[in-house]
């Protein structure tokens, strides 16, 4: 059973709905980035999303955009992501991490070599945003040679047809986009997103985590009420973004919007 | 001709949109349903009489096909070399060969029912083409242009303007036509639903690639009964510029099968290669995935798109299409590029010698074309794809000789 899988059955038996942040690693400077994940854990995080920054964020709202900038003016490259989470299994052996990004750096990387990598460093996952299902044959089986989960993202567009072929791919649990639009927009209709989950539960037994558009304890509510995995990226970049000048305060100030969540979360009737 | 063993090129893509390894489809999932739709609609109306009457109808009517192709006469003998024809894309409506394709693609947003259109711009040839089809068709146009370009092609910006259209500067990333790409990419994810996306070259998710070049396949077509007509054979050379290289693949492709006509793609050198500060992709880049399909891509070594520097707007893009990447690799066509310098020196020459002011872009076409025909017979032709006119540049090149109109 994998990390994620483990921590997944876990969840269900103490029936709680899973809180995944996502952090760019190296942003806003590469040593904050481990800091930060443990703080996330302590704070109610179950699981991590890290996110490899790259040039062109094609899938993201501005705050994800500069998040990769700030990482890439530290020149933060994929193998300083998994050093990154070397250092972070030293101390948490038991919290999936997830890597979450664009192909190309594990393109040039090589699928093999960058799943030898990665599984060796501790990573669980790999989600590439520019990855569809069509294109994605070698790298899922390089992954699970790997003994790591590909994560495949679902689209309000996704038809039936298209949510069975992807879930046949995917493993750990696959990744529900709430709404039209890049990281960070809008607003979150949930009785739609319930809607939508019912369709994909139809069509697999994984786990389905919720995302896009989440940014406080009660829109995590409302989500968790539905979904098994509340995810959230913008709102938490953001809180870093605010403290950039000064980093040393990033940690708590994230455990704390973890306990908000959390908290919300385990609240709801 | 049958027997070339380039013939099989023609039938490419394949079904998923591969040329070899290159292209494919690698976007978001939250773009897949339009991009399949797309996929379905072009080949329901690629083979359909009245879509094909119609285009044919506007490419003479409104964007002035057929173009002509015309002897450089007395270049070619300043040159002492192979005589040197033009295929005049500077003499279309709009003054370049992306009307073609807007022209295109904007009839198939029609039929598609989307009545917005978002498109990006470097050199803002193609917004401009775009938002003259909207104006054409009356549809609503907004246009994604990097900041720095917006700064570098001011003259293009009004005129998108005058046409109707919004011009949206993207100041993230390197603020130029890349960077427009992607924001042009999160525009279409958030409205899928009413948007087209004319995207201006020959790149992108399948099936742009395939779908671009066949609009612009009509140079190519064109230029082959031309030549027959003047000089009773096909040219010993074509040469286009390549920045997406959506000129040059609509000038190769009708050409593929022809074993006996060389063809060469030329890229933005920048400062020189060994500068390191040029827009080369095939030159001196390796394959990665960019913008929606596999290709040569100007990146590091842990896969960061680089910035990249051409005195061409148009030229100025560290990915190219997909085909070319194949047509290098099996050595069906030549990839080599020329300096901001050569390319000036081009534009300066055909400027002075023909009466003809040609697109920076195509000036980089023109600049090799100067080095390969003295290597020819005088017998021998050279085609060179006239991609666009100068008149936009003027601005860029008088800066650069240090006088302010």
């Amino acid at each position: 059973m994998s990390r994620i899988q483990h921590r997944f059955a876990e969840l269900k038996a103490a029936g709680r709905t899973a809180l995944i942040p996502f952090i760019t690693a190296g942003d806003p400077h590469p040593d904050v980035t481990v800091p930060t994940m443990h703080a996330l854990v302590e704070g109610g995080a179950d699981l991590i999303e890290l996110g490899v920054p790259f040039s062109d964020p094609m899938a993201d709202g501005p705050v994800i955009q500069y998040a990769s900038e700030r990482a890439l003016k530290h020149h933060v490259s994929l193998h300083d992501v998994l050093a990154m989470v070397r250092q972070f299994r030293e101390q948490d052996s038991a919290t999936p991490v997830i890597l979450m990004g664009y192909l190309n750096p594990v393109e040039i990387m090589g699928y093999e070599a960058f799943a030898r990598e990665a599984a060796a460093a501790g990573v669980d996952g790999l989600l590439t945003v520019d990855m569809p299902p069509e294109e994605a044959q070698e790298l899922t089986a390089a992954l699970r040679a790997s003994a790591l989960d590909p994560i495949f993202l679902l689209a309000p567009t996704t038809d039936r047809v298209r949510v069975e072929r992807i879930c046949q791919l995917a493993s750990g649990f696959v990744y529900y986009v709430s709404l039209k639009g890049i990281t960070g927009a809008g607003h979150l209709d949930t009785d739609e997103v319930a809607a939508r989950l019912e369709v994909i539960r139809g069509a697999t037994a994984l786990p389905v985590g919720v995302g896009f558009g989440i940014k406080d304890g009660e829109s995590a509510a409302r989500v968790a009420a539905v979904a098994d995995a509340v995810i959230v990226g913008s709102a938490v970049v953001n809180r870093m973004a605010a403290l950039q000048e000064e980093p040393g305060k990033i940690p708590q100030t994230l455990a704390d919007f973890m306990g908000e969540l959390r908290r919300a979360m385990d609240q709801r009737p | 001709m049958a027997n070339s063993k380039f013939a099989e090129l023609m039938q490419l893509p394949d079904g998923r949109g591969h040329f070899g390894p290159y292209g494919g489809v690698f976007a978001a999932e939250t773009l897949m349903e339009a991009i399949g739709e797309l996929r379905e609609a072009y080949a329901k109306y690629k083979n359909d009489a009245e879509f094909q009457a119609e285009l044919a109808y506007e490419l003479k009517h409104f964007v002035g096909r057929p173009s002509p192709i015309y002897h450089a006469k007395r270049w070619s003998d300043k040159l002492g070399g192979a005589q040197i024809w033009l295929k005049r894309e500077d003499l279309n409506h709009t003054g370049a060969h992306k009307i073609n394709n807007a022209v295109g693609q904007a009839l198939l947003a029609q039929r598609m029912g989307k009545r917005r259109i978002i498109a990006e711009t470097g050199a803002g040839q193609h917004g401009v083409a775009t938002a003259t089809v909207c104006a054409r068709y009356g549809m609503e146009c907004v246009v994604y242009m990097g900041a720095e370009d917006i700064e570098r092609q001011k003259i293009n910006v009004f005129r998108m303007t005058l046409l109707g259209a919004r011009v949206v500067p993207v100041t993230c990333g390197s603020k130029t036509l890349k960077d427009a790409l992607n924001e042009a990419m999160r525009d279409w994810v958030t409205n899928v639903d009413d948007t087209f996306y004319i995207i201006g070259t020959v790149a992108g998710p399948h099936p742009y690639p395939m779908l671009v070049r066949d609009f612009q396949a009509v140079i190519g077509e064109e230029a082959r009964g031309q030549m027959q007509e003047e000089i009773g054979r096909l040219p010993d050379a074509l040469v286009a510029c390549i920045g997406g290289g959506s000129n040059a693949m609509g000038l190769f492709y009708p050409f593929l099968a022809d074993e006996a006509v060389a063809l060469y793609g030329v890229e933005g050198g920048g400062h020189g290669i060994e500068s390191g500060e040029h827009a080369a992709p095939l030159c001196a880049g390796k394959p990665g995935v960019l913008h929606g399909n596999r290709t040569y891509l100007m990146e590091d070594e842990n896969g960061q798109i680089i910035e990249t520097h051409s005195i061409s707007a148009g030229l100025d893009y560290p990915g190219v299409g997909p085909e070319h990447a194949w047509l290098k690799d099996v050595g069906r066509a030549n990839y080599v590029s020329a300096t901001d310098d050569e390319a000036l020196a081009a534009f300066h020459d055909l400027t002075r010698t023909e009466g003809i002011i040609p697109a920076l872009e195509s000036s980089h076409a023109l600049a090799y074309a100067a080095k390969l025909a003295p290597t020819m017979g005088k017998e021998q032709t050279i085609l060179v794809n006239l991609s666009g006119r100068g008149d936009k540049d003027i601005h860029t090149v008088a800066t650069l000789e240090g006088i302010e109109i």
